[in-house]
């Protein structure tokens, strides 16, 4: 797999601060992802890392009060949900929404007609998503079904892996996908990842808790947020070390910083 | 999407049911409503006396009966300016070549002879007050199904059949707008179709309103005998106009034993339209009615489709939708009677409202005493687009009998952030995910309609969404 160049920017987030109604919630976030790499965003409970996760996506449950986001060399700070998907964004919601009456096929079929680089019309769309399906486990009745509507968890997070596979983005947020997950509804995600990867070699920033589904990647860069503020970057050695020390360490160096 | 854009998809999608017609060489009577013009109506159409005398005497009871006090106002209705009959320069016709040009390029802007051609088994076509087409498949007419005009069968072998049913479900001391229609009616579908005989294909009435400021008074008659399937499907529409129009039509539907008939009505007047309908059905033992009902148009409406389950183990489905836009105010629901044990019903509509519609639904369901071990299942769910629509629920229930199964459940919310936010992340835009979620709402109905009529049914709702956003 060839990595792209460390300065090769895909998503840059400089010094945000972002609120949900009164509540600040990111204080002065920085931060940045290069083309085709993984990062892994850690942290205890109630740090804010799905809140980074939805203030890149542009969720309006959140107000960015400071800084910029650029992806793909364009400032999205302001871009809405839909144009930063069509930019190549994508985030794997943690617990997917369910829209009554709609069927997953339907709904697959208009996110594929968003994205002009996709080539899946008709025959070709109809096969890639066989293919997907095969590659997850998934049932083909499930494309009559309605989105997310009465699925499990697991069932879930494979619907959002087939729409990760499907849209083949070039930044996927990995929000908690993991959690909740019994060993081999794991492995499917696991495997999802792989697929991604080798398919368009795609950047990952993964949010978890769960070292299980880093097993297998080669992670570029950690980062650990407490409180709202990114506290340390390193290695993919990071994860290892969180794992086996928890974030005792980085709590009480951000209280001290507090202080 | 720029607004200019926007607007124009409007207009072009709007024509499909917004053009309006000359009426040159019409026959139209004064405005108003008196017993001369009643008189006049009666003689035009050479009918029965005690057609006539019962038209007099609805007459007199509108008279004396008030207008109803509880649901929207239809103050801006003035009957003094209605035109109660209008007759187009035609007579009915069962070929669509000899209809006048443009009443023909009329319903075939509407769609309803390429319908007949694919999938309907017969059609009726009234224009204003009057049939101007009714057909029937030679096929279906073979096996002694009749479908034609009510007023050329008040002449034939089924005249005593309608006299005996013709405003009995319905009598014309029902309210106000059921005594106007006695009065005034006109017009409107009669279909009997023997004991035993399924229909494969359905038959459609349409009834077009395209006369300024008139009235339209269709009387529809179904018999449905013992064992026998029919699925009759009746559309309506009219120009827009900048006076007030009425619809008063009246439906009576009568079920035999064991005998299955389903009514499946798109209704899109034009936003002047006050629309007072009044339909009914009665079913013997063991037969069922299931109304399917989508209410798009009008600037009023009172409609509570009734069904009167009379025979044991007769049951009602109830599927409707009502989508309130700008000016509009519509009040609708349904009502049952369980008269009979182990009889059963479920009803289940969506209402929408937006852009300062009011969209309310109203239902009554009354379990009498014999109808013990009777079952009822109401589900009524409204979804507003904004802040400033409204929606209400008003269900009403009058339970019995002993030994008796309820439920009941309603509720009202607004379209989810949640669920826009997460069909937009995957590069849905605004207005398309909201289509997409009032489409999804609205599926359990549109999922009941056939083919051809759930996507005209898609295409309102989509026409509607495209004036909610932006």
């Amino acid at each position: 797999m060839t990595k792209a160049n460390e300065s090769d920017e895909l998503l840059s987030v400089s010094h945000v601060s972002a609120s949900a109604g009164d509540k600040m919630i990111l204080h002065d976030v920085t931060c940045s992802v290069g083309q085709g790499q993984i990062h892994v965003l850690m942290g205890p409970n109630g740090a804010g890392k799905s809140t980074l996760g939805h203030v890149v996506m542009g969720s309006s449950a959140y107000t960015v009060n400071k800084g910029t986001i650029v992806f793909a060399d364009k400032d999205i700070t302001s871009a809405g949900v839909d144009a930063r998907s069509r930019a190549g964004l994508f985030m794997s919601f943690q617990s997917p929404i369910e829209v009554p009456g709609v069927p997953l096929n339907s709904f697959l079929k208009a996110i594929v007609a968003q994205h002009d680089n996709l080539d899946l019309k008709g025959k070709r769309y109809k096969k890639r998503i066989a293919e997907i399906m095969q590659q997850l486990d998934m049932d083909p009745s499930y494309l009559n079904r309605e989105l997310n509507v009465g699925f499990s968890g697991g069932e879930k997070k494979k619907i959002e892996m087939l729409q990760l596979l499907l849209l083949q983005p070039k930044l996927a947020i990995l929000d908690e996908t993991d959690s909740g997950l019994d060993v081999d509804a794991l492995d499917v995600v696991s495997r999802a990842i792989a697929a991604y990867r080798s398919s368009c070699d795609g950047a990952l920033l993964i949010i978890t808790h769960n070292t299980r589904i880093l097993r297998d990647l080669s992670i570029d860069r950690t980062h650990v947020m407490v409180n709202g503020h990114l506290v340390a970057e390193g290695s993919g050695l990071l994860v290892n070390e969180i794992n086996h020390d928890g974030y005792g360490r980085f709590i009480a160096e951000a209280e001290a910083d507090q202080q | 999407m720029s607004e200019q854009q926007k607007a124009q998809i409007d207009d072009v999608d709007r024509s499909m049911y917004d053009f309006k017609k000359s009426e040159r060489g019409y026959e139209r009577v004064s405005e108003g409503l008196t017993p001369d013009i009643v008189e006049e109506i009666s003689a035009k159409k050479n009918e029965p006396t005690w057609m006539r005398d019962f038209r007099l005497k609805s007459l007199e009871i509108y008279n004396n009966m008030s207008v109803p006090d509880w649901g929207p106002s239809i103050d801006g209705l003035d009957m003094d300016h209605i035109v109660t009959y209008v007759k187009p320069n035609t007579d009915q016709k069962s070929d669509w070549e000899h209809v006048p040009d443009d009443i023909k390029d009329t319903f075939e802007r509407l769609g309803i002879p390429q319908a007949e051609r694919s999938y309907l088994a017969g059609v009726g076509a009234q224009y204003d007050s009057e049939l101007v087409y009714h057909n029937v498949q030679d096929s279906v007419a073979g096996e002694g199904v009749v479908y034609s005009g009510i007023e050329e069968a008040l002449h034939g072998e089924y005249a005593d059949l309608i006299r005996s049913h013709f405003m009995h479900l319905v009598p014309p001391t029902d309210h106000k707008f059921a005594a106007l229609h006695g009065a005034v009616w006109s017009g409107g579908s009669f279909v009997y179709v023997p004991a035993g005989v399924t229909l494969d294909f359905p038959l459609q009435s349409y009834f077009r309103l395209n006369a300024k400021g008139a009235g339209q008074f269709e009387h529809t008659l179904i018999i449905v005998e013992d064992d026998a399937d029919l699925h009759f499907i009746e559309g309506c529409s009219a120009p827009k106009y900048n006076v007030a129009n009425l619809h008063a039509g009246c439906v009576e539907l009568y079920v035999g034993k064991r005998a299955h008939l389903r009514y499946s009505t798109i209704e899109n007047w034009s936003k002047n339209m006050y629309n007072l309908n009044t339909k009914r059905a009665m079913v013997d033992e063991g037969g069922s009615i299931e109304w399917v009902s989508g209410s798009f148009g009008s600037h009023v409406s009172y409609l509570y489709p009734m069904s009167i389950l009379k025979g044991r183990k007769s049951s009602c489905d109830f599927t409707g939708i009502t989508f309130a836009g700008k000016g509009q105010d519509l009040d609708t629901g349904c009502k049952v009677v369980l008269a009979a044990p182990e009889t059963s019903t479920s009803v289940q509509t969506k209402s929408l409202s937006k852009d300062g519609g009011v969209s309310t639904f109203r239902s009554g369901v009354t379990v009498t005493k014999a109808a013990e071990h009777a079952n009822v299942s109401v589900s009524c769910q409204s979804l507003m687009l904004d802040d400033i629509s409204r929606s209400d629920t008003i269900p009403a229930m009058d339970v019995r009998a002993e030994h008796v199964n309820v439920g009941h459940e309603a509720s009202i919310g607004r379209i989810g952030d949640d669920m826009m936010y997460y069909l937009m992340s995957r590069g849905i835009s605004e207005s398309e995910a909201s289509t997409m979620i009032v489409n999804g709402f609205a599926n359990p109905v549109s999922k009941e309609l056939p083919l051809e009529y759930a996507v005209e049914m898609n295409n309102l709702i989509k026409l509607e969404m495209e004036g909610a956003i932006g």
